[in-house]
């Protein structure tokens, strides 16, 4: 579904944020990337879906060529879903017409039919009470389900979390992994770029280890927890499962 | 002081049979307001576009908006006027200055886009702040939507920007009804141009600019008003600076 291959990005000629990436998301597999922070991993996610362009290297989703400048990539993006570690809800809008923007404006989808889609994710994410309110009346946790049910709205061939608990309070925390451990059960090919070690121990297939821009390891979740191969992911789950 | 009141001079008749000295106030009041109008879309316009281009990651919209404006803004507007209405005529081929100078209310049509275009600068550079104050993720998450550049604008960030810059594009719309007072001296006779020629025919010159300063406040106020409706009829349920 998702191949990256040794993508290199700069920011400037002597700032090398990606070295030399090569790793896979086959369908209906759960991609779980860790890592201490600066290490590249919400760069490497965001590259899959062309928020941030790298120099050198080739992603391919579903076949499309992310690279290739003829691809149509508001096409390509409307297939892959992506939630944020701030949410990004558009707070001028209710939380329905949140869902149903891009259903109408990118999908092309009738109005009606985008309500009811709608409808039925928020309802899916417990949310239904919630419809005709703002953004800006719901808790964290309220605001990221949203998120996921308006990625969802746009039926997507897989997901991307950008860190997806990381500015939740502790209590909310909860709430957002049980919808994604949800969405990963049914089967959703699904690349998360979180902390939460429980969360890739429950779903993950693999798990991907970064550092310095590069990835470190990239193993099945079984033997990543088992014993790391590196010395640095090993460093690294000590320190974040000592708690 | 030796000045002879004279309160009742707006009800006697004006030297030009046009009514009386009242009448005429208020044919230069309804001109005044006639051509802030005016200025005022042409300002809205052209500074939301300029506003946008300042924003956009194309180096040569973003130099095109610098110089759009750095040029109208850092220059007086009086000698702008003078520029459009004595320089410009003697520059263009002779037809079209000849044209230009025998246009039936040069003085109007001047005036309005010349105070239009001095606004516009700042307006768009009320609309860049907006903009650029919306957390960077709006634009990734309706970049991710598969929302196009424009339809990202339309439908998220102009949105947000505008009512965030609703309080200071109050001040500008106040300034551009006040700046069209400079088109005096092209010939416009708005408000200050009949008050003025009323002090020279009934030499009554503290009534008149009494009466002119009175109108100009009413006017403003009437704006400040309705400006106020409009933020409070556009303000976001629970969005803190919308209240």
């Amino acid at each position: 579904m998702i191949e990256i291959s040794h993508v290199n990005k700069w920011y400037s000629p002597t700032f090398q944020v990606l070295t030399d990436c090569t790793t896979s998301v086959t369908k209906g597999e759960v991609v779980v990337v860790c890592g201490p922070s600066g290490s590249g991993k919400s760069t490497l996610i965001k590259c899959v879906n062309a928020l941030e362009p790298f120099q050198s290297g080739e992603i391919t989703v579903d076949g499309t060529k992310v690279h290739d400048p003829k691809t149509n990539l508001p096409k390509l993006r409307s297939r892959v879903g992506m939630v944020f570690q701030h949410f990004e809800l558009f707070p001028h809008l209710k939380i329905i017409d949140n869902l149903c923007l891009a259903q109408e404006k990118v999908l092309g989808r009738q109005h009606d039919k985008a309500q009811t889609k709608g409808m039925q994710l928020l309802e899916r994410v417990g949310l239904k009470e919630q419809a005709q309110k703002f953004p800006a009346q719901l808790s964290g946790g309220q605001q990221q389900r949203v998120a996921i049910a308006r990625a969802l709205a746009m039926d997507p061939i897989v997901m991307l979390f950008d860190e997806p608990t990381s500015a939740l309070d502790p209590e909310m925390v909860s709430e957002v992994l049980d919808v994604m451990v949800d969405l990963a059960r049914e089967g959703m090919t699904m690349m998360v770029v979180t902390h939460e070690m429980g969360f890739a121990r429950k779903v993950a297939n693999r798990v991907i280890f970064m550092d310095r821009g590069e990835i470190v390891e990239d193993a099945p979740k079984d033997d990543f927890f088992g014993k790391p191969r590196s010395d640095r992911a090993q460093k690294f789950l000590s320190k974040i499962l000592s708690h | 002081m030796n000045y002879n009141w004279n309160w009742k001079i707006f009800f006697e008749p004006n030297p030009m049979g046009t009514g009386t000295y009242l009448d005429m106030l208020l044919s230069g009041l309804w001109l005044t307001i006639k051509t802030a109008l005016l200025a005022w879309i042409i300002a809205l316009i052209f500074g939301s576009i300029v506003g946008v281009m300042r924003t956009l990651p194309s180096k040569a919209a973003y130099w095109f908006g610098f110089c759009w404006v750095e040029f109208f803004r850092n220059m007086p507007l009086l000698v702008q006027l003078f520029l459009w209405f004595f320089v410009l005529p003697e520059l263009l081929p002779k037809a079209a200055g000849l044209w230009l100078k025998q246009l039936p209310n040069a003085p109007f049509w001047t005036a309005a886009i010349g105070v239009g275009l001095f606004m516009s600068a700042r307006v768009a550079v009320q609309l860049q702040a907006g903009i650029g104050s919306l957390p960077r993720g709006q634009k990734m998450a309706a970049t991710a939507l598969g929302l196009t550049t424009v339809q990202g604008y339309r439908y998220v960030l102009l949105p947000m920007a505008f009512r965030i810059i609703l309080p200071p594009l109050t001040s500008e719309f106040l300034n551009t009804i006040k700046n069209t007072a400079v088109a005096i001296t092209i010939g416009l006779i708005e408000l200050t141009g009949q008050a003025r020629s009323m002090q020279e025919f009934s030499f009554q010159v503290f009534e008149a600019f009494t009466a002119a300063t009175i109108l100009y406040l009413l006017v403003n106020a009437v704006v400040v008003t309705a400006m106020r409706f409009l933020e409070r009829w556009v303000a976001i349920p629970g969005y803190i600076t919308g209240r």
